[in-house]
C-alpha cells in the first residue's frame, strides 16, 4: 500500500471566498414564532453565520489537525484520508475509528489524544490504542468518489486493506451512524484480523413478538424520524446530485442542513451549544465546505439504498467476532439488550446517562471510559 | 365578505437583483458528478453547467419582463396574505372566466402561451365563442405572492382566497383549471362554491381507491399507471419528504444558490416532461429560466416550498370532503407520473369529459400549448 503524507493547507483565497460568500449570505424570511418548526431557525443560523465570518478562526484547527499524523492513500479505487495516531505504548491495540454523516474525523478530535495516550491523560498504560480515524469515500479529504457503488460494505472491505496496510493484523473497529454500518461490515469482511466492534448505534429490529415498554420506545423513535426527520435521508438517497449543487455552493445553505442534525441528534434539549460550541460544528462544516464534498457526501445514502436492493451490501450474516454497544439515550435509532442481543453475540451493553448521536464529539469524558471498558475484554 | 382593494401591478425587477444574480452565477462552485451516471442521481452536471452558463451569458429577464407586463396584473391582500395575480381580459363580451392554477415548481408563466389564445381565440386560428378572460395567481408563498407570514396556507385555504379573488374581480360564475397543486387547488374551489364554478378541467389528479367491493378491476394499463406511481414515489419524491419537514432547513441553500435552486427545480422539468430535457429539448433554456428566475428575484423558493408542510399538516382537512359534482374535464399527458384510473376518478369526481393525449406531461400548458388549448377550449364548451 502506497501511503502519502498529508498536511491541511488550505489556500487563503478559498477562505477569501468562504467569506465573501458568508458576507452576501441571502436568508430566506420566517414564519414568526416559527421556531424550529419547519427546520433551522433564522435566527439561529443569521448569529451562526456571522460568528462563521467574523470570529472563527479555520488556521487554529487546520494546525490541531496538522498535529496529527495524517496520511492518504488509494484503496480499491478511492482516495482516502486518514489520522494514524500512534500509541506510545509498545503494547497499544490498534482502533479504527469511522464516522458517518453529517460528520467527519473532526468527531474524534478530543478522543484521539486519551485513547492514544492515556497515560498523558490521567488513565492506565493498559488503555492505549493505536488509533487510525479515515473519512469515509466522498468525505473531505478523501474527496468525491468516482465511480458507483461506495456503500458500507464496500468501505468495510477497503478498511480491511487499510489496517492490513499498516501492519495491523489484529485490531478493533469502532462506529456511530454509517460508522456503525461500516464498523460491522469490515468485522464481517475481515474476521481474521477484526477481534471485536464497538458501536454507538443499533437499529431497533424486533427479533420477538412481544415488545416490552421500552422496545416500543425504541420504535416509536424510529417511526418519528421517518415520519418527521428523514427528509434528508429520502433526498440523500434518491436524488443526492440534486441537492449537492445547493449544498456545494452555499455556506449558509450547508449550515442549515448539517446544523439542524447536530441539533435533534444531540442531548441538549433545543439549544445545540448545550452540546457543541460553535467553533466545533463550524471545524466539521468546514470540513465538508472546504472539499466541496457535501454531495459526494450524500451518495452514501444511494449506494446504501442501490447495495440493499441490489444485494451487494448485506446487513444480516452474523458477525463471529463479540459486540460492544453503547446506547446513548438522544440516539434515535436504539435498540433493547435482547434484541441486540438477538442479532449479535453482545459483549459489552452500556446504557449512557448523557449524550446522543454523536457521542464521541458530544460527551468524550463518557465515550472514552466505554470504549477502554469494552476493548478491555479484547486484548 | 369585505370588499377587497385591487390594485394594478407591473414586475420591475431592481438592476441590483440582477446583478448580484450574475454575479453569484460567475462564482458558481460545482460538485463532481459520477462517470456514466447521466441523471441518474439527479440533476446532470453537464446540462446544469450549460444552463447555468446560458442564464449568466445569454438569457434576457427583461424581455421575459416585458412579455408579462404585457398583460394586466393585479395585486391585492386577502386573508392577510398579498396576493398577485395575471388578469388578461377578452376582448370577446361573452368570454367565460378561467381561474387558471399553477402548482410547484411552476409558476403563471408556465401560461404565457397559453393566455394569448384563450382569451383572444379569433386572432389565434379560433372562434369567439371560445373566449376566456383568464385569471392566474401566484399561489401564496410563491412568485409575486410571497412570502407567507403566517401558518396555514394549504390548498383549501388557498382556495377560498382565490374564490374572494374571483369576486373582487367581478367574477361571480367562472371556470376553473389546475394541475399539480393547481388541480388541488381548483378542486376545492369547485367543492366549496359549486354554485359559481360551472366547469373543473385538471391535467393532474390524485384520488385513493374508492372504499368497497363495486370497484372495477383495473386493466393492465391502469395496473401499469399504478405501478410506475408507486415506484416514482420510491425514487423521486425526496423533494416532498424534505418539503414537507424541513422545508426551512432546504430553503437557505435554495435561497443563497442559484445554480442550487436550478437543480432543485430544473430535475423536475427533466423528469416530469414528455421525454429528456438534455435529449428532447422538451423546455426550452428561455422558458425553463423565466420560471426559475422567478423563483430568485422573489425570493421564494422557502415559502413555496412550505405548501408541502401544511398539506401534512392539515391532511384530510385540505381536500374536498365529497365528490365533486361540478362537471369535470381529465386530460391525461402520457408523460404525467400521476395516473389514476378513470373509475377511481369517477368515485370522486362528476366527471363528464376525459381525454388522453397524444404528447406531453406533467406542465402541460408550458409543453404542449398546442395540445392544451383546444382541449380546454373542447371543455368548456360543454359547461358555459
Amino acid at each position: 500500500m502506497k501511503l502519502e503524507q498529508f498536511k491541511v493547507d488550505v489556500p487563503q483565497a478559498a477562505l477569501d471566498d468562504l467569506h465573501e460568500r458568508l458576507a452576501r449570505a441571502r436568508f430566506p424570511e420566517q414564519i414568526p414564532d416559527a421556531a424550529w418548526d419547519y427546520g433551522t431557525e433564522l435566527e439561529y443560523l443569521r448569529d451562526f453565520v456571522a460568528y462563521w465570518r467574523d470570529e472563527y478562526d479555520w488556521r487554529a484547527t487546520e494546525q490541531r489537525l496538522n498535529n496529527f499524523e495524517q496520511l492518504t492513500t488509494e484503496i480499491d479505487g478511492a482516495n482516502v484520508h486518514f489520522i494514524h495516531a500512534r500509541s506510545p505504548e509498545p503494547d497499544a491495540l490498534p482502533i479504527v475509528l469511522t464516522h458517518g454523516w453529517p460528520g467527519s474525523v473532526v468527531e474524534f478530535l478530543d478522543c484521539i489524544g486519551p485513547l492514544s495516550d492515556p497515560v498523558a491523560h490521567g488513565g492506565d498504560a493498559a488503555d492505549a490504542f493505536h488509533v487510525v480515524v479515515p473519512s469515509l469515500p466522498g468525505y473531505a479529504f478523501s474527496g468525491p468518489t468516482r465511480e458507483r457503488g461506495w456503500h458500507p460494505g464496500r468501505v468495510g472491505k477497503a478498511w480491511a486493506e487499510l489496517m492490513a496496510g499498516l501492519g495491523y493484523s489484529r485490531y478493533v473497529a469502532q462506529g456511530g451512524d454509517w460508522g456503525s454500518f461500516v464498523t460491522t461490515q469490515l468485522a464481517l469482511a475481515d474476521p481474521d484480523h477484526c477481534a471485536g466492534v464497538h458501536v454507538n448505534m443499533l437499529a431497533p429490529i424486533p427479533m420477538t413478538e412481544d415488545h416490552t415498554p421500552e422496545e416500543d420506545d425504541c420504535l416509536a423513535g424510529m417511526a418519528s424520524y421517518n415520519e418527521h426527520d428523514s427528509g434528508y435521508f429520502k433526498e440523500q438517497s434518491t436524488k443526492p446530485q440534486t441537492i449537492g449543487y445547493a449544498l456545494d455552493d452555499s455556506p449558509v445553505g450547508l449550515a442549515a442542513w448539517i446544523v439542524e442534525k447536530f441539533r435533534t441528534w444531540s442531548d441538549c434539549e433545543g439549544d445545540v451549544e448545550r452540546s457543541f460550541t460553535k467553533d466545533q460544528l463550524i471545524d466539521n462544516l468546514m470540513l465538508y465546505w472546504l472539499t466541496t464534498t457535501a454531495h459526494s457526501a450524500a451518495r452514501m445514502y444511494y449506494e446504501f439504498d442501490k447495495g440493499l436492493k441490489g444485494g451487494s451490501l448485506d446487513l444480516f450474516s452474523k458477525l463471529t467476532q463479540p459486540v460492544g454497544y453503547a446506547r446513548y439515550p438522544k440516539e434515535i435509532m436504539r435498540t433493547s439488550r435482547r434484541w441486540a442481543e438477538a442479532q449479535h453475540q453482545i459483549s459489552h451493553f452500556a446504557d449512557m446517562p448523557r449524550g446522543g448521536h454523536f457521542a464521541a464529539f458530544e460527551v468524550p469524558d463518557l465515550f472514552i471510559p466505554d470504549v477502554r471498558e469494552w476493548a478491555r475484554t479484547r486484548r | 365578505m369585505a370588499n377587497l382593494e385591487v390594485v394594478p401591478f407591473r414586475i420591475e425587477v431592481r438592476d441590483a437583483i440582477l446583478n448580484d444574480l450574475h454575479e453569484r452565477l460567475d462564482r458558481t462552485r460545482f460538485p463532481n458528478q459520477i462517470e456514466g451516471i447521466e441523471w441518474g442521481q439527479g440533476a446532470e452536471l453537464q446540462f446544469l453547467s450549460e444552463l447555468v452558463g446560458y442564464w449568466r451569458a445569454k438569457y434576457d429577464w427583461r424581455a421575459t419582463e416585458a412579455r408579462l407586463n404585457a398583460f394586466d396584473q393585479v395585486l391585492t391582500e386577502i386573508d392577510g396574505q398579498r396576493i398577485h395575480a395575471i388578469h388578461a381580459r377578452s376582448p370577446e363580451p361573452d368570454a367565460l372566466p378561467l381561474l387558471l392554477v399553477h402548482g410547484w415548481p411552476g409558476s403563471v408563466m408556465e401560461f404565457l402561451d397559453v393566455i394569448g389564445p384563450l382569451t383572444d381565440p379569433v386572432v389565434h386560428g379560433g372562434e369567439a365563442r371560445d373566449a376566456f378572460h383568464v385569471i392566474a395567481p401566484s399561489l401564496p408563498g410563491f412568485a409575486w405572492s410571497g412570502p407567507t407570514h403566517e401558518l396555514g396556507w394549504h390548498p383549501r385555504r388557498i382556495a377560498g382566497a382565490f374564490h374572494q379573488l374571483m369576486g373582487a374581480l367581478g367574477y361571480e360564475r367562472y371556470g376553473a383549471q389546475g394541475g399539480d397543486w393547481g388541480s388541488v387547488i381548483t378542486s376545492n374551489v369547485a367543492d366549496l362554491h359549486a354554485d359559481a364554478v360551472v366547469g373543473l378541467h385538471l391535467n393532474f389528479v390524485v384520488v385513493s381507491r374508492p372504499k368497497g367491493d363495486d370497484v372495477p378491476p383495473l386493466t393492465a394499463e391502469e395496473e401499469a399507471g399504478l405501478a410506475a406511481l408507486s415506484e416514482w414515489r420510491a425514487s423521486g419524491a425526496g423533494y416532498q419528504e424534505i418539503q414537507g419537514t424541513k422545508p426551512q432547513t432546504l430553503g437557505y441553500a435554495l435561497e443563497d444558490s442559484p445554480v442550487g435552486l436550478c437543480a432543485w427545480i430544473v430535475e423536475k422539468f427533466d423528469a416530469w416532461g414528455d421525454g429528456s430535457l438534455a435529449i428532447n429539448k422538451t423546455f426550452t433554456f428561455d422558458r425553463l429560466l423565466d420560471n426559475i428566475t422567478t423563483y430568485w428575484v422573489t425570493g421564494t423558493a422557502t415559502s413555496s416550498a412550505r405548501i408541502y408542510w401544511e398539506m401534512r399538516q392539515a391532511r384530510r382537512d385540505a381536500i374536498p370532503q365529497a365528490r365533486v359534482e361540478v362537471p369535470t374535464g381529465v386530460a391525461n399527458y402520457p408523460a404525467e407520473v400521476t395516473k389514476m384510473p378513470r373509475a377511481w376518478v369517477e368515485h370522486r369526481y362528476n366527471v363528464t369529459h376525459w381525454v388522453d393525449q397524444a404528447r406531453g406531461g406533467h406542465f402541460a400548458a408550458m409543453e404542449v400549448p398546442d395540445l392544451f388549448v383546444p382541449d380546454v377550449r373542447t371543455f368548456f364548451r360543454t359547461v358555459r
